[in-house]
C-alpha cells in the first residue's frame, strides 16, 4: 500500500462553488428556463403494453387554437442502426424508437405523438383530438415467460446475438453471453457445501427527485439551444444529432443544474422531441415530464432472474462457482446483463466458474443505466448464497469473504489482474468496527456482504484560465450531480497550490468547453478531475517559463512551489517569487492571457471495494422491517472531498435499502404498472433510516495523481443483500426474492 | 378561461397576480411569480419539494389551489434568508454537505424552518418523521438530519 500522503486541500470538505445557489432557491434546474413566446409541450403515450400502430392523426389536434406544433414517428428520420454513449448510451435507432415509437408501441407509457401549444392545458387537451389507431397485441411481461420458444415477439427482427450459429428464427433474447474459467465439475467435486438458488428481483427505479425537463429553441438558420437535466449534454447532443439527422454544430446544449440521475438522465427522452416541435412552430418549446411519465416511460433498471451455484470447502475455500442470469432489458435491447455477469464474482478469487447471461425483450420501459447498473441484482445472488455458505459452516461471513478475497494481481473474473484494491483493507476494517463488534440487538438480524464497482475512465476535457488578479477560473463539462465542482476545485487547489477560495469551477456549455462523456460509471473525479490536474500542470508549465523569461533564466532554473515561481535549488539569483497574481498581473507582458488546458481519454479507473453490514429487525405481525444500524466501509483510493464521499456511501446505501425493502414496479396482467406515483413506489423516507455509518478506506490508485477511485456507484450494491442477510438472520427463514415487502415476509414467515 | 386576481404576502412584499381557477399554488408561484425555488417533483403531495409556508402552516403548494392563497402570508425558500446573511438551516446545509443534487433542497429548508419555528429544540425521531414528507434520494437524509440539529443548536445558542 502506498503511503499517505498530506495535502493541503484534497482530503478537506469544503462549501462547494455551487452550494448558496442550491441553497437559497437561486440554481437553475430542468424546468426553471422559460423563454420569450415559449410553446408547451406534451406527449401523447401508448395506452397498450404491446400494439401495432395502425394510424396517427394530427390534424384535429392541429387544427385547435393554441396548437403550434404537432408530430409522430413519420416525422422524424429512419435512423441507422449504431452503438452510442458511454455508459447509458445503447443502440441509437432503438433510442429514436423510444423517443417516438414508429410501427409498433412496446410499453404502456411508450411516446406516440406530441404536440406543443401556448399552454400546457391546451397542450393536453390536443392530446386528446390526436387519433391512434392501434391493433393491440399480447404483452410479453415475465421475463422466463418471454425467453420461452413459443412465446410472443416484440421485434421480428431480433435473432439472438453471440450464440455459435446465428439462429433460424426470432426471439425476445436479444442477446447471451459467457464468462468462463477453470474446470467447473472438478470445482464442485472438492466441494463440502454447496448452496442452490434462483433470486428474483422485480424492475426498480433510479427515483431521482427532478423530472425530465427541457427548453429548446431553433432559429430560423435552423440552429439549435437546448436547456436540459442531464448528466452528459455533450452525449445528449450527439444523441439528439443522430435521431434528428442534424448536425452537430446546429445543436447547442445547456446543462442546466441536474436534480438527481443516477444514471437515468445519461440518454434522451425530449430533448429530439423539443427541438422538432421547436422548428415547426418556430418558437422555443419547453417540456417537462409529470412523475407519472417518469416512472412509466424513463429508466428502470432490469428485474431479473438469476440462479447461482456455488461450491466452498469446509475451511471456506469457495471451489465453484455457476451463475445464470436473466435480466428484463424492457422494449430494447441493452439489460445490463454483462456488467451483471462480470460483477458477480469479482470481489473473490474463484478458479473454476461459469456465468451465462440473457439480455430479454419484455413490453416494459427501456431501461436505463441505474447506479452500477447490473450488478446489484447478481451480486445480490451471490452474496446471500455465501451468507448460506458460512451459516453452513458455521465461519464468520467477513472471514468467509476474506478467505476468498481479491488482492492485488488476483486475476479478475472478467479478465485483466487487478492493481492494488482495497477489498481485503475494507474486510479489516469491518472486523474491527465497533458496529460490528458489538452485539447484535435482541429480536434482530445481522446481515453482511461486499459491492463492487469496475468504474470507467472515457473522455473528458478541461481548461483553467488565470484571471487578471490571479483568481482562477476552470471550466469543465461533467454535469455536477452531487459536488463535483467542489472535488475540482480541491484538486486545482492543490496543483496550482493556491487556495480552494480563489478557484471557481464552473460546468460549460457544450459550445464553451471541450467534450466530457456522460457524468456516469463514478468517473467524474477520477476522469475529469485528471483533466483538470493536467490543465493546472499546463497552467504551471506556463508559468515557470513565463518566470523564467522575467528572471533571464532558462525553463527549467524555475520551480513551482506553494503557489508561487521560484528559482530552482543551486540557481543563484537574486529574485523575489512570483505568485500566481503576479504572473497574472504580468501576463500582458509576457505572452498575453494564461490559459491551460487539457484532453484525456482516461486509463486505469480503479475499481472501488465495499463491505457492508447493517442490523435490521422484522415485526412479525405487520412484516415490516426497521433498519437499526447500517455501516458502509468502502475503498475511495482517496477521498478528495470526504464529506461528499461520505454522502454518496449513505445515498447508496438509503437507495439499495429502499430497493431491498420496498421497491418495485408492480403490474397488472395488461402491462400497466399499478404504482407509477411516489405514494405507492415507496422510497425511503427520513423516518424509516437510521443514521449510516461510513469509514472510507484509502488504497490509492496507482492511475490519478491524487490516488481517485470513482465512489458513486458501489455504495448501491451491497446493501440489497445485507438485507435478505439480516432478515435470515433475525428470521431464521430465507426470502431469495426482493424486495422484502410486508406481504413478501409476511407470507415468507407464515409458510407460504 | 378568465382569470382571478389574487392578493397575497410573499416572503413580507405584497404580490398580486392573475390565476386561472384550477392552477396550483405551486404552478402560480413558478409561473405568475417566477419563484421558480420551489420546486415540483411528483404534483401529488408525495415529495415535499414543493412546500412553502402559508400562514404558519407547512404545505405542499402543489396540493393547494393559487385561488385558496388569496390574503395568505406565504414564505419561500427565497424567503428565509434574513436581510444580507443566509439563515442558519441554509448555512449548515452547505456545512453538512447535506445536498447532493440540490433539488430537494428548497423544500427540506422550508420544511425544516416550519418544523424549528414550531420545536426548536427537536430531537433526531422528531425531525425525521417532521421531514419524512420531504424525499432526498441523493443523501440517505443522514447529513440533513445533522445539519436540522446543528442549526437548531445555533438558533437556541448563537454565536
Amino acid at each position: 500500500m502506498a503511503e499517505a500522503v498530506d495535502y493541503r486541500y484534497v482530503g478537506t470538505s469544503p462549501v462547494r462553488p455551487d452550494g448558496v445557489d442550491k441553497v437559497t432557491g437561486r440554481a437553475q434546474f430542468g424546468a426553471d428556463q422559460n423563454l420569450p413566446n415559449m410553446l408547451h409541450g406534451r406527449v401523447l403515450r401508448s395506452p397498450h403494453a404491446h400494439a401495432r400502430i395502425k394510424r396517427v392523426d394530427l390534424s384535429k389536434a392541429l387544427a385547435m387554437d393554441g396548437v403550434r406544433a404537432a408530430v409522430s414517428g413519420a416525422d422524424f428520420p429512419a435512423v441507422e442502426s449504431g452503438e452510442i454513449g458511454g455508459e447509458g448510451g445503447g443502440d441509437v435507432a432503438d433510442i429514436a424508437r423510444n423517443v417516438m415509437a414508429r410501427d409498433k408501441a412496446l410499453y404502456h407509457g411508450h411516446a406516440v405523438a406530441a404536440v406543443a401549444a401556448t399552454s400546457v392545458e391546451i397542450a393536453e387537451r390536443a392530446l386528446e383530438a390526436i387519433e391512434v389507431e392501434y391493433e393491440a397485441l399480447p404483452p410479453v411481461l415475465d421475463v422466463l415467460e418471454a425467453m420461452a420458444p413459443d412465446a410472443t415477439l416484440l421485434d421480428e427482427q431480433c435473432f439472438t446475438k453471440n450464440l455459435p450459429e446465428k439462429p433460424d428464427k426470432p426471439s425476445n433474447v436479444a442477446s447471451v453471453m459467457t464468462l468462463a474459467r477453470g474446470d467447473l465439475d472438478a470445482g464442485f467435486e472438492q466441494a463440502d457445501v454447496v448452496v442452490e438458488g434462483e433470486y428474483r428481483i422485480p424492475m426498480a427505479h433510479q427515483g431521482y427527485i427532478e423530472p425530465h425537463a427541457c427548453t429548446a429553441t431553433v432559429n430560423e438558420e435552423g440552429k439549435a439551444t437546448v436547456w436540459c437535466c442531464t448528466q452528459g449534454h455533450f452525449e445528449f447532443r450527439a444523441m439528439t444529432s443522430k435521431i434528428l439527422k442534424w448536425k452537430i454544430s446546429d445543436l447547442k446544449f445547456v446543462a442546466s443544474e441536474i436534480g438527481g440521475g443516477f444514471g437515468g438522465k445519461t440518454v434522451v427522452y425530449l430533448e429530439p422531441v423539443a427541438v422538432l416541435l421547436s422548428k415547426h412552430a418556430g418558437r422555443p418549446v419547453k417540456m417537462v415530464m409529470s412523475r407519472e411519465e417518469v416512472f412509466r416511460a424513463t429508466g428502470p433498471t432490469s428485474g431479473s432472474v438469476c440462479r447461482v451455484k456455488v461450491g466452498a470447502q469446509s475451511n471456506g475455500k469457495i471451489t465453484a462457482a455457476k451463475a445464470w442470469l436473466a435480466y428484463e432489458a424492457g422494449a430494447f435491447a441493452g439489460a445490463p446483463v454483462m456488467p451483471g455477469a462480470m460483477s458477480i464474482f469479482a470481489p473473490y478469487e474463484i478458479e473454476n466458474f461459469l456465468v451465462e447471461g440473457h439480455d430479454v425483450l419484455v413490453n416494459k420501459p427501456k431501461v436505463a443505466a441505474y447506479r452500477a447498473p447490473g450488478a446489484p441484482q447478481a451480486m445480490h445472488a451471490f452474496e446471500v448464497a455465501l451468507d448460506d455458505i458460512a451459516r453452513q459452516i458455521g465461519m464468520d461471513p467477513l472471514d468467509l469473504r476474506l478467505a476468498n478475497a481479491a488482492d492485488e494481481g488476483t486475476q479478475a473474473p472478467y479478465g485483466p489482474k487487478f492493481p492494488a484494491i482495497g477489498f481485503k483493507a475494507c474486510i479489516e476494517a469491518a472486523k474491527k468496527h465497533p458496529n460490528y463488534t458489538k452485539p447484535v440487538p435482541e429480536g434482530a438480524g445481522r446481515g453482511v456482504a461486499a459491492g463492487f464497482w469496475f468504474n470507467i475512465g472515457m473522455q473528458s476535457s478541461a481548461e483553467v484560465r488565470i484571471n487578471e488578479d490571479g483568481t482562477v477560473i476552470v471550466m469543465e463539462g461533467s454535469p455536477d450531480i452531487g459536488g463535483s465542482r467542489a472535488s475540482m476545485g480541491l484538486m486545482a487547489a492543490e496543483t496550482l497550490g493556491v487556495p480552494y477560495e480563489q478557484i471557481k469551477t464552473y460546468v460549460g456549455d457544450t459550445e464553451s468547453t471541450g467534450f466530457c462523456n456522460v457524468t456516469g460509471g463514478s468517473r467524474t473525479t477520477f476522469a475529469t478531475g485528471l483533466a483538470v490536474v493536467q490543465a493546472c500542470e499546463d497552467i504551471i508549465a506556463q508559468c515557470k517559463s513565463r518566470a523564467a523569461a522575467t528572471w533571464g533564466m532558462d525553463d527549467d532554473q524555475v520551480e513551482w512551489q506553494d503557489g508561487q515561481a521560484i528559482p530552482a535549488p543551486g540557481v543563484n539569483a537574486d529574485v523575489k517569487p512570483l505568485s500566481l497574481a503576479d504572473v497574472a498581473a504580468s501576463a500582458p507582458k509576457t505572452g498575453g492571457p494564461i490559459l491551460g488546458r487539457a484532453s484525456l481519454n482516461a486509463q486505469g479507473a480503479g475499481a472501488s471495494f465495499a463491505v457492508n453490514f447493517g442490523d435490521l429487525k422484522v415485526d412479525p405481525e405487520t412484516g415490516a422491517v426497521e433498519v437499526l444500524s447500517f455501516t458502509g466501509i468502502q475503498d475511495a483510493g482517496k477521498a478528495i472531498h470526504p464529506a461528499y464521499v461520505e454522502g454518496q456511501m449513505q445515498g447508496g446505501a438509503a437507495q439499495g435499502l429502499g430497493w431491498a425493502l420496498n421497491e418495485e414496479y408492480i403490474y397488472d396482467a395488461n402491462g400497466v404498472m399499478e404504482n407509477a406515483g411516489f405514494l405507492d413506489y415507496r422510497v425511503p423516507v427520513a423516518s424509516d433510516l437510521p443514521m449510516i455509518d461510513t469509514q472510507i478506506v484509502e488504497v490509492p490508485n496507482p492511475s490519478h495523481p491524487y490516488g481517485v477511485r470513482g465512489v458513486g456507484e458501489t455504495p448501491i450494491v451491497a446493501p440489497l443483500a445485507v438485507a435478505s442477510n439480516a432478515v435470515r438472520d433475525a428470521t431464521g427463514v430465507r426470502i431469495n426474492d426482493l424486495p422484502l415487502s410486508p406481504p413478501r415476509i409476511l407470507a415468507a414467515l407464515s409458510g407460504e | 378561461m378568465s382569470k382571478m386576481h389574487i392578493h397575497t404576502t410573499i416572503n413580507g412584499d405584497q404580490v398580486d397576480f392573475l390565476g386561472s381557477p384550477q392552477q396550483s399554488l405551486l404552478d402560480a408561484l413558478r409561473d405568475e411569480v417566477g419563484k421558480l425555488g420551489t420546486k415540483e417533483g411528483c404534483g401529488t403531495g408525495d415529495c415535499g419539494a414543493c412546500s412553502v409556508i402559508v400562514d404558519g402552516r407547512l404545505v405542499c403548494s402543489c396540493l393547494m389551489l393559487a385561488a385558496e392563497a388569496e390574503g395568505a402570508e406565504i414564505t419561500t425558500i427565497e424567503g428565509i434568508a434574513d436581510g444580507d446573511g443566509l439563515h442558519p438551516l441554509q448555512e449548515k446545509f452547505l456545512e453538512h454537505a447535506a445536498l447532493q443534487c440540490g433539488v430537494c433542497t428548497p423544500g427540506f429548508i422550508v420544511a425544516a424552518k416550519a418544523l424549528l419555528d414550531r420545536d426548536p429544540n427537536p430531537d433526531e425521531r422528531t425531525i425525521r418523521y417532521w421531514l419524512a414528507g420531504n424525499l432526498c434520494r441523493c443523501t440517505g437524509y443522514d447529513k440533513i438530519v445533522r445539519a436540522v440539529q446543528d442549526a437548531a443548536e445555533q438558533l437556541a445558542h448563537p454565536a
